[in-house]
């Protein structure tokens, strides 16, 4: 799945408007653009900080790193973890772990209702583990509401995993294995 | 404080260079999707135009927050031949209606699906947008929030650009 780099390979690939190109000298934005855009800036900022939540509510402790998630589901004869998508089904579809499961967005309650059908019969030491990678770490509404839902329910071995960007770029694009489809 | 950090952005961002993109650049790949008032969006009845193609959802917060300033692009630009897509990765269409409806958006949206994420290359993470030029070629893919300024330059530069010309726009 690692085939965006060479699909646009000429194109300016930017992230979080960090473009690494060729720059010259343009014409300046018109002034009244401009100082709307400050405005929205300034109102987002604030929206920024109050929202300011989510993900990184989650102790570093119930954290698992991609690299340390990819060598227990390679290593052979070793028990996997319950993996259960809590994110988007359309990103889903393209790209997911192997053996993971979507239970649905997070941050719905249909989402959260499947997630506590899924893990019913499930054992409560049994090791999950939950991820999403829809958005940066710091903007994913889906993971948080999820641990908390398990944990609530007296699962004792929860991680997430830690996306910082997204699936795509975190996961996929550093080679760790991927499946696709339902 | 907060007054003095954006006033510094305000006069750096002043200064914010146009981007040129050398070389030449892929086709944007044909798609025909369904808008929420049940039209046809096809990519092909845009050639001509320049599109900004936002893929995104009404639960990625930089995504909502990018969607007042696209209608704002759209407003500004849309005479002028910008026209911008919105391409929702949610699962479901209501919260989409909701949102499309709320902030009135000035744009057609559409439902995506897996398939027109893998005709981008992935759409593995929102937001991510694409500039496609008026010769229907894709010439940058922003992945994460992404300046306003950036994107106005890019409109800017883009619709400045005859269709029939895929090399690059001049200073």
């Amino acid at each position: 799945m690692n085939h965006s780099a060479a699909f646009l390979s000429p194109v300016v690939e930017s992230f979080a408007g960090q473009v690494s190109i060729i720059l010259l000298e343009g014409k300046p934005m018109r002034p009244f653009i401009r100082l709307r855009w400050v405005c929205c800036s300034l109102l987002l900022f604030c929206a920024g900080i109050a929202g300011a939540n989510q993900a990184s509510l989650i102790a570093d402790t119930d954290l698992i790193q991609a690299e340390a998630l990819a060598k227990i589901i390679q290593s052979p004869g070793r028990d996997k973890p319950l993996m259960l998508q809590v994110g988007s089904r359309v990103l889903f579809q393209q790209a997911h772990i192997p053996g993971s499961e979507y239970v649905g967005a997070g941050n719905t309650d249909a989402g959260l209702q499947a997630l506590k059908k899924r893990v019913e019969s499930v054992p409560k030491s049994k090791f999950i583990v939950i991820y999403c990678g829809c958005c940066p770490w710091n903007h994913c509404p889906n993971v948080e509401p999820a641990d908390k839902t398990l944990r609530q329910l007296g699962f004792t071995n929860v991680k997430t995993l830690y996306i910082g960007n997204n699936f795509g770029m975190d996961w996929v694009q550093r080679g760790y294995p991927t499946a696709k489809g339902d | 404080m907060a007054a003095a950090l954006f006033t510094a952005l305000y006069f750096v961002k002043f200064r914010h260079r146009h981007v040129i993109f050398p070389g030449e650049h892929p086709a944007a790949p044909e798609f025909t999707l369904t808008d929420l008032q049940g039209g046809k969006v096809s990519l092909n009845s845009y050639r001509g135009k320049v599109v900004l193609l936002d893929f995104w959802a009404t639960w990625c917060e930089p995504c909502r927050e990018e969607i007042p300033r696209f209608i704002a692009l759209q407003n500004e630009y849309g005479a002028q031949g910008l026209q911008i897509i919105g391409i929702s990765m949610d699962d479901d269409e209501q919260p989409v209606r909701d949102f499309s409806a709320q902030f009135k958006m000035n744009y057609p949206v559409a439902m995506g699906n897996a398939e027109i994420g893998e005709l981008y290359g992935g759409i593995l993470g929102v937001p991510i947008a694409f500039m496609i030029g008026r010769d229907g070629r894709i010439y940058a893919k922003h992945v994460g929030a992404t300046n306003f300024a950036t994107f106005e330059d890019e409109v800017l530069a883009l619709l400045q650009k005859p269709a029939g010309d895929s090399k690059l726009m001049g200073p």
